[in-house]
């Protein structure tokens, strides 16, 4: 590159001017500081909350096997939901026409039937099947189990939230594949790659930055979703144990707020993780993802390249344009 | 590879049609692409040569005609009574690990650096190692000039950069024969000299291509053979000498008198 030292910008006088300000910032920055010392002042001063109270359960036992049983919920139930949604997606995508037609029925009903029936049939399950039998049907069967061995309540409670949360997750999910340029998948099939190869690598890694916003949300959703798995009935919970003191000691309030700060905090915690999870799908899409290497616009990346005619010796690939070989 | 003679067709294309609903796409496509030679496709937007291209590699499906690469029938088996069978998706995508191709939008995987987009073919299709993998590609990466960028993101190079790292992606499949779909149509002017140098040295070592395109100069320079195409058909080929400098056709005179 000529180096002309006057354009580095040592001797220009730079512009040094007054700044617009924005009063009302200030003002409305006055009026939130106010609020919210109110609302501290309501909350801490008003006897009714028993803080004191709050405080003495906020680590019991009882809650604290309550949180441990909500966060076991949520992650079992979530996960078994992420691997189904993915495969009734990738179903409503096939070209068989079985798995298409198999998938939109799945999706149909279990979005289409409350929650809290779903719960209620699982429980339900080991009084209308006593025994489940693996076999051919009306023929002979090989395998057979009491069923109220097999489907405690706990596992009944997980695997209805699952079954019921994979057909709102497999909606996002197709949403996610969708959102994959077709180009993506023509250019792996043009290297010769196989249809699961494409999901797999190219198509499925792409799709994830379009899943993970939604599916934080339905996680954090089915946190308090779990409090309905008393339908089942399943009472280890948090909401359930929180219930359990305040209606023993005839307090309900500052259990409620137990039970919030617990969920706020798990909330938080699932909020970190996904903004981890964000970052690292979202790798080479945008300028501020983590990627090695020297960072930069397009244009930095031009400059950088020594391509454009200006710059001074061309490399061995074929420079300048029309200058042949 | 193929164990045909030295002289056997890389390309056969015999009376392909291809229809997209009532639109009659391509009517009758003759092509013959002899082994180590450059065929440049030209023709107005809409002529059918990008569908043509993309047939070659069974991107589409033709609904008449047939195509042999170096021999083989692309995309159907045909029976002892002459009858024709469609290959499973897996077959063909067997069939198009020889052919590599390079898009006019890239396509590039934006969440792989340049060396995985190199590399994942070879390690997902072919079962090569990674390490060997990774040596591979730098090298091919090397090869295009971009040696200093095996890290960087698609979204981190300039357009000229991303087209260079596809085809470096489609040279690690160590193909038979390299299709150029529009590869330059999307690059601002001043990058398209560093994608064509790349194209021109390819082309010096002997690689079989066919490319779309309208840099006449580029055909001028390089091609074996001109192909002009329009309305879906081939309307005229031969040499440069022939078909841009002493086109007999009306259509090829005007698309010619245009673009120069």
């Amino acid at each position: 590159m000529t180096t002309t030292t006057d354009r580095r910008g040592d001797d220009v006088e730079r512009i040094h001017a007054v700044p617009v300000r924005y009063p009302w910032r200030w003002v409305s920055a006055a009026v939130v500081v106010v609020l919210a010392a109110m609302a501290v002042n309501a909350l801490a001063t008003n006897q009714n909350f028993h803080w004191p109270t709050v405080w003495k359960y906020l680590f019991s036992k009882q809650i604290m096997r309550g949180v441990g049983w909500t966060l076991w919920l949520t992650v079992a139930s979530m996960a078994i939901a992420i691997v189904l949604a993915l495969l009734l997606a990738v179903m409503r995508r096939s070209a068989n026409p079985v798995m298409r037609y198999v998938s939109w029925v799945y999706i149909w009903f279990f979005r289409g039937t409350p929650i809290y029936t779903q719960l209620i049939f699982w429980g339900l399950v080991p009084v209308l099947y006593q025994k489940l039998s693996l076999g051919v049907p009306f023929g002979p069967e090989w395998w057979t189990f009491t069923t109220k061995d097999v489907l405690t309540a706990s596992r009944a409670a997980i695997i209805g939230l699952a079954l019921n949360e994979a057909a709102y997750l497999a909606e996002i999910v197709r949403a996610g594949l969708q959102s994959v340029d077709r180009g993506q998948s023509e250019a792996a099939r043009a290297l010769g790659m196989k249809d699961g190869a494409i999901l797999r690598r190219i198509v499925i890694p792409q799709a994830m930055r379009v899943i993970i916003p939604p599916t934080g949300n339905e996680t954090i959703s089915m946190l308090k979703t779990t409090s309905l798995v008393i339908a089942v009935p399943f009472t280890l919970e948090l909401n359930f144990a929180q219930s359990a003191v305040a209606n023993r000691i005839f307090l309900p309030v500052p259990l409620l707020v137990v039970a919030a700060l617990w969920y706020l905090v798990i909330t938080s915690i699932l909020m970190v993780g996904q903004y981890y999870l964000e970052r690292y799908y979202g790798r080479g899409f945008d300028e501020h993802s983590p990627a090695r290497g020297r960072r930069g616009g397009r244009q930095a990346a031009i400059n950088a390249a020594h391509t454009t005619p200006e710059i001074g010796p061309m490399d061995d690939m074929g420079r300048p344009a029309g200058g042949g070989v | 590879m193929s164990t045909q003679a030295v002289d056997a067709p890389m390309v056969e294309m015999r009376g392909v049609h291809k229809w997209y609903g009532d639109a009659h796409v391509l009517r009758g496509v003759d092509l013959v692409v002899p082994p180590g030679s450059v065929t440049v496709v030209l023709g107005p937007s809409g002529s059918g040569k990008s569908t043509a291209l993309r047939c070659v590699n069974q991107l589409e499906e033709i609904g008449a005609g047939s195509i042999h690469v170096e021999g083989e029938l692309m995309g159907y088996r045909e029976d002892s009574s002459g009858r024709l069978h469609r290959l499973h998706p897996k077959k063909i995508a067997d069939q198009r690990t020889r052919i590599g191709m390079v898009f006019q939008r890239f396509n590039l995987f934006p969440h792989m650096t340049a060396l995985g987009n190199v590399m994942e073919a070879p390690r997902q299709v072919l079962g090569v190692s990674k390490a060997e993998a990774r040596e591979r590609a730098a090298q091919v990466l090397t090869r295009v000039g971009l040696a200093d960028r095996l890290e960087h993101y698609p979204s981190q190079l300039s357009g000229g950069q991303q087209q260079r790292v596809a085809i470096a992606r489609a040279l690690a499949m160590n193909p038979d024969l390299m299709l150029f779909d529009e590869p330059t149509s999307a690059l601002d002017p001043e990058l398209v000299g560093e994608v064509l140098g790349v194209m021109r040295e390819l082309a010096a070592s002997g690689m079989t291509m066919i490319v779309v395109t309208h840099e006449i100069g580029f055909a001028r320079e390089v091609a074996d053979q001109v192909v002009f195409m329009a309305d879906g058909v081939v309307v005229e080929h031969g040499p440069v000498s022939q078909v841009i400098d002493a086109p007999r056709e009306p259509r090829t005179q005007d698309f010619l008198a245009h673009v120069l």
